[in-house]
């Protein structure tokens, strides 16, 4: 195994372009360090990027933030800028681990690693961020469902190196929400996550965009929501049977030592209904 | 250029730690934890779990709390790293004793470690220090003989000896 | 006046804890030591053929130990001689020991490690314990006429409830893993391990076995250990004994430090069970018969399970009058890892049982949960099942008044549907009340005989060799205190031995809740002969005492032996009588909020009240009773063990559960002194009962707020939400609440 220590981000792509596929990119090392120590990863490299402070950092510009790769999450959570314009990404950031994990996730890691699990993604779907990849070829960018295509699997080509992810500029009139269920209240891995952001035009749904983690191999958006649009949020029942009916159709859950497909389907629809009806202009109907 | 190494092969590595200037040959992905215990017999820093789990390995490096399980030694390079052995940790230490934070002890360096990480926030921020803040910044440290309560008890009793 | 009892001391350790100082056995550094490693079955069971060795394998880099090496008996000595150390044909479980093997560095051990294959031929594992036939022990406890009742109860108006109770494993999690470090024997003979462990003199035991050598030969010295909650009672032996062949053949020390992985997927936790309720009980509550089947699942080895077993059952009819009462035990043989020890001792798990049941009688009878349990607490004068009169610090008045006072539970209308059907979340309150006896059971300190010796420096302070250990509960300082108090001297002028067999005498194990009371007893008795001795005037110091006391040639040096209380009468063979010199007795108020979308249960606030006899050092006993309830709590809602083929699936610490700092109720504890006269100060043993109360206090108190019935721990969300489908199911069927 051998080690490229890189000093700028030319090092990095250089190192990426010479090395086979079995190179990992080393940043925060919470999920790498632990692979190896374990012996289940045995990289032929590892490129540690972690000084590489061109890729930290979030910057407001008139289509959104801009936020750098190696950005943690403890820099999240002191970004005002990200409080004004990602506040759910903020929410979600303070749920990852605790301190000391906050401290050592970052984006780029939870977007490249591309854990099903993963807290920060189903916000980054749910936002329309797009991904940015660099390498000695050039740079090109995609949207963050395009990039995520399975299990742990993502569109990275293995001589690429995520250095920036953008989050569009925020409506007015968008209403946000986030939510994540886990094994306990601190520390946790998720049984579900789900983020949600919701436009209305008067009365009716103008845009809904939901992402949901822990429910299929991947992060997904729940694009059956999409037939929302267009009318007014359903009252009572019907649209506690749109949310389970969007679960059903785009989620596969399965089992597994954290919890059950079962419960995974329950809560995901529960708390899809529930943030509708929160972030909806006016309160319609009591859950039944 | 870009530095290339076998990751098997030791290679110089200056950081300080607790104040002191150190260089030392070791592999360049082996665990800060393993450095601060094997190399420089720094043995207050525990390992409960070896993956980022339990926080009895934390440690600040430049005064940011991290896990030393999860820091390969290569990243301190040129870092201030500063554990449970560390002067200035005596009126937390004090604390924990006087209020029963201890209890087998396992825990209790991680835990002494992230009280001066939050104190020193607190500070440098201005935040209120209250029992909420300090549940949510010991959050990442488990212990499983207090039930917590006390070590919160000896985080706030410190805080007031330190305010004194 | 006192001056240590009844204050708080320093933990004589706690400086060199809270500055890392503390050693603990992976702390240790031995020069030239090896590393050692297991080489384990990945079946759960089978018949061992042999093994492969990976090509390009050099066997030579490595010291491998077999069955056949082990130089006494291939036994792992503890009740039956059924496990062995290394495992030659027939393999029980999953993680079963095969083989040993050190290496002068961990690279090379590692490669070791996954380069020699074991060739098993598998056989049809059995994991449910329902269908296990190889029965480990069965007790039966019988009082009164319970087949009359239950034939008279429909004639007498009388009501009969039925239940069945579950509860599943549960992993200790002590913070730091096993470990041992052991040394070649030397020329003598002499064997030595340092360790992270509970009882010394249990691993000495199990040493000589393993080595064929007597006790006396073999060394054993705990190193501070970072907890143990039971789970470091019988298991370091095995690591003791794994590590000391290991030293012995490759000539060199070894270190054997499980790592968290290891430690999960191999080491005992606690029973699951099954517990039937049948119950009789009268229009006004009152308990007319218990029949009661208890069922414990013990894995593949017999390990503690007799003795869990026992103490399950003894405590499975509760803290509660009933003159008609049949208990019928039994702990059985299946392919899982062996479980074994875990603070309550299979007392959790019949106190779920009988709690639950309780509620489910005032939920039927309308009778407030609090006010049942008033009507039928065992007082001063009454018996227990097993037909015990109870006389000494009985306090069960005491505690119920003070967690009524203190929580308001018994003004606390339960189960009583309430309004606001569109709320977020619901809140409950649910109560416990329970007692745990200290010490071992029935003749089981008569037997053992522990000992504690105290012992004059040349300097005049006084050494205290026991071999008690400081597993973080707070030994050291509570033997500081009753030293100092009783010789009226200095704590500076106490030490407390490092325990090593080679020093100290055998105290007897460090469990049982019986540190304080029965040890602590003995240092009492101890310091007393050895002040009447030194005599003197108190006008001077201590030491002045204690030097002229030696100068003048005195024996400084007292041993004193356990002798239980006269009059206390006990026979294994019908379970009757004095089951334990005395009872702890406690009450837990649980307040949780249930997220209504999520069913996700937080604990909010924990009350309860705890009488101790006497809290010879408040602080600390207070927060023994904090972590125990902590991980009562733990258990009840969030602590899932379970298993897949014979693996425990939380086989790493991201998987394996416990409460963190935003998972923890705010705690309300309440000290009851009701004294002991026999224990010292009047203590009694405190160190096991919080595990007992939280879990049924936490299941009745998320009844109180979803009014769902529940009769398994963990009750996680995903189970909670079976339970109300089956309830919306049922709906029928839902009872009304109980007004205060």
């Amino acid at each position: 195994m051998k080690v490229v220590r890189a000093r700028t981000i030319a090092d990095a792509l250089s190192a990426l372009r010479d090395a086979g596929p079995d190179a990992r990119i080393l940043a925060g090392g919470t999920d790498l360090m632990v692979e190896m120590e374990s012996g289940r990863t045995r990289p032929d490299l590892v490129v540690d990027v972690w000084k590489l402070d061109a890729l930290r950092g979030i910057r407001a510009t008139v289509r959104g933030l801009e936020i750098g790769a190696l950005t943690s999450c403890s820099d999240l959570l002191r970004s005002g800028e990200a409080r004004t314009h990602a506040d759910i990404l903020v929410e979600a950031a303070r749920q990852v681990g605790a301190v000391q994990i906050q401290n050592r996730a970052t984006l780029g890691g939870n977007l490249g690693t591309a854990s099903p699990a993963a807290d920060l993604n189903p916000v980054l779907f749910a936002l329309g961020a797009r991904v940015v990849l660099a390498s000695a070829r050039g740079e090109r960018d995609m949207p963050v469902e395009e990039f995520v295509r399975g299990y742990r699997d993502t569109a990275r080509a293995h001589d690429e190196m995520i250095t920036r992810i953008d989050i569009p500029r925020r409506h007015p009139d968008e209403r946000r929400a986030f939510r994540k269920v886990g094994t306990r209240r601190a520390q946790s891995i998720a049984k579900v996550v789900v983020a949600l952001s919701l436009r209305f035009d008067g009365e009716n749904v103008s845009t809904v965009r939901a992402a949901a983690g822990s429910v299929a191999d991947r992060t997904l958006l729940l694009n059956t929501l999409g037939t929302l649009r267009g009318r007014p949020l359903p009252r009572g029942s019907d649209l506690t049977r749109a949310c389970t009916h969007a679960v059903a159709t785009d989620t596969s859950p399965r089992d597994d030592v954290r919890s059950t497909a079962e419960y995974r389907r329950f809560v995901l629809a529960r708390l899809l209904e529930r943030m509708l009806r929160d972030l909806a202009p006016t309160e319609t109907a009591s859950m039944s | 250029m870009k530095p290339i190494f076998s990751a098997a092969d030791p290679v110089d590595i200056a950081f300080e730690v607790n104040g002191d200037r150190r260089t030392l040959r070791v592999p360049p992905l082996a665990r800060l934890l393993d450095v601060l215990r094997e190399d420089l017999a720094l043995t207050g820093t525990k390992e409960g779990c070896g993956e980022g789990e339990c926080g009895a390995c934390s440690v600040l490096i430049d005064g940011e709390a991290q896990l030393a399980c999860l820091v390969p030694v290569c990243q301190v390079a040129g870092c201030s790293v500063f554990t449970v052995e560390a002067p200035g940790l005596e009126s937390i230490q004090d604390a924990f004793l006087s209020e029963g934070g201890a209890q087998c002890g396992i825990c209790t360096p991680g835990m002494i470690v992230m009280t001066r990480a939050w104190l020193d926030a607190c500070a440098r921020d201005g935040t209120e220090v209250t029992l909420e803040g300090a549940r949510e910044a010991l959050a990442g440290n488990l212990c499983r003989c207090t039930g917590y309560a006390r070590i919160l008890t000896a985080v706030l009793r410190a805080a007031e000896t330190e305010r004194a | 006046m006192a001056r240590y009892v009844g204050s708080n001391v320093e933990r004589p350790e706690g400086r060199a804890k809270v500055t890392g100082r503390a050693q603990y056995v992976s702390d240790l550094h031995v020069s030239g030591a090896w590393f050692g490693g297991t080489v384990r079955s990945q079946v759960a069971r089978g018949t061992l053929r042999g093994f492969d060795f990976a090509v390009g394998f050099d066997r030579s880099s490595v010291v491998i130990v077999a069955p056949e090496d082990v130089p006494g008996e291939n036994v792992q000595a503890l009740i039956e001689d059924d496990q062995p150390i290394l495992c030659a044909r027939d393999i029980r479980h999953h993680g079963e020991p095969l083989l040993l093997v050190a290496a002068p560095d961990l690279r090379t051990l590692e490669r070791a490690l996954t380069s020699i294959v074991p060739r098993i031929d598998p056989l049809d594992p059995l994991f449910d314990m329902e269908h296990s036939r190889e029965v480990f022990e069965s007790v039966a406890i019988d009082k009164g006429e319970v087949d009359a009742a239950f034939e008279h109860a429909q004639g007498n108006g009388h009501v009969v409830l039925e239940g069945t109770y579950h509860t599943d494993s549960q992993e200790q999690l002590y913070i730091e893993p096993q470990g041992c470090i052991a040394w070649p024997p030397q020329s003598d003979g002499t064997i030595v391990v340092k360790g992270s462990l509970q009882c010394p003199h249990y691993v000495r035991k199990a040493l000589a076995r393993c080595f064929g050598g007597t006790p006396e030969r073999m060394r054993v010295v705990q190193m501070e250990t970072g907890g143990g909650f039971g789970g470091k009672e019988e298991y370091p032996s095995v690591v003791a004994c794994h590590a000391a062949l290991l030293a012995m053949k490759c000539k060199h020390p070894v270190r054997l430090i499980y790592d968290r992985h290891e430690d999960l997927a191999v080491t005992p936790k606690r029973h699951p069970s099954r517990v039937h309720h049948r119950t009789i009980v009268d229009r006004d509550g009152k308990l007319i018969a218990l029949d009661i089947d208890v069922l414990f699942d013990g894995g593949a080895y017999t390990t503690l399970s007799p003795v869990v077993l026992s103490r399950g059952c003894i405590h499975a009819a509760g803290p509660y009058r009933c003159d008609n009462v049949r208990i019928r035990g039994r702990v059985v043989a299946t392919n899982h890892v062996p479980y074994g020890a875990f603070r309550g001792f299979g007392a959790p798990q019949t106190c779920f049982a009988i709690e639950r049941t309780m509620d489910r009688i005032a939920r039927a009878l309308s009778i407030h949960p609090f006010e049942l349990r008033r009507r039928n607490m065992l007082r001063a004068g009454d018996t227990t099942a097993t037909g015990q009169r109870l006389v000494h610090s009985v306090g069960s008045v005491e505690v119920m008044d003070a967690i009524a006072r203190e929580s308001g539970i018994d003004r606390h209308p339960w189960c009583v549907p309430r309004d606001g059907g569109n709320a977020r979340k619901s809140r409950g309150l649910g109560l416990s009340f329970f007692f745990h006896g200290a010490g071992f059971t029935g003749s089981g300190e008569a037997m053992l005989k522990g000992r504690v010796r105290v012992e004059l420096l040349p300097d005049g302070r006084v050494e205290v060799l026991a071999g008690s250990t400081e597993i973080g509960q707070g030994t050291n300082a509570m033997f500081l205190a009753i030293a100092a108090e009783t010789l009226g001297c200095e704590t500076s002028d106490v030490v407390i031995a490092t325990p090593d067999t080679a020093r100290v005498p055998d105290s007897g194990p460090t469990v049982a809740s019986r540190t304080c009371m029965v040890v602590g007893g003995c240092l009492k008795d101890a310091c007393c002969e050895l002040a009447a001795r030194v005599g003197g005037e108190a006008l001077y110091s201590w030491r002045e005492r204690a030097l002229e006391f030696l100068q003048g040639g005195g024996d400084g040096r007292v041993v004193v032996t356990y002798e239980s209380p006269s009059g206390l009468v006990w026979d294994d063979e019908t379970y009757t009588g004095d089951a334990y010199p005395v009872y702890g007795w406690a009450a837990d108020v649980a307040e949780v909020e249930v997220d209504s979308d999520t069913l996700e249960v937080e604990v909010k606030r924990f009350w309860t009240a705890v009488d101790v006899g006497k809290a010879i050092q408040p602080q600390l006993v207070a927060g023994q009773i904090e972590g125990g309830s902590l991980q009562a709590v733990g258990w009840s809602h969030l602590e899932v063990i379970s298993t897949r083929e014979g693996r425990f699936e939380q086989d790493r610490m991201a998987t394996c559960i416990i409460p963190t700092t935003l998972d923890t109720p705010r705690f309300d504890v309440t000290l009851v002194e009701v004294p002991y006269p026999h224990g010292p100060f009047g203590a009694k043993g405190v160190g096991e009962l919080p595990m007992d109360g939280g879990a049924p206090a936490v299941a009745s108190a998320i009844e109180d707020a979803i009014l769902v019935h529940v009769d398994r721990v963990p009750a996680t969300p995903e189970r909670l939400m079976r339970a109300l489908d089956e309830r919306s199911a049922a709906s029928s069927g839902t009872k009304t609440g109980v007004r205060a």
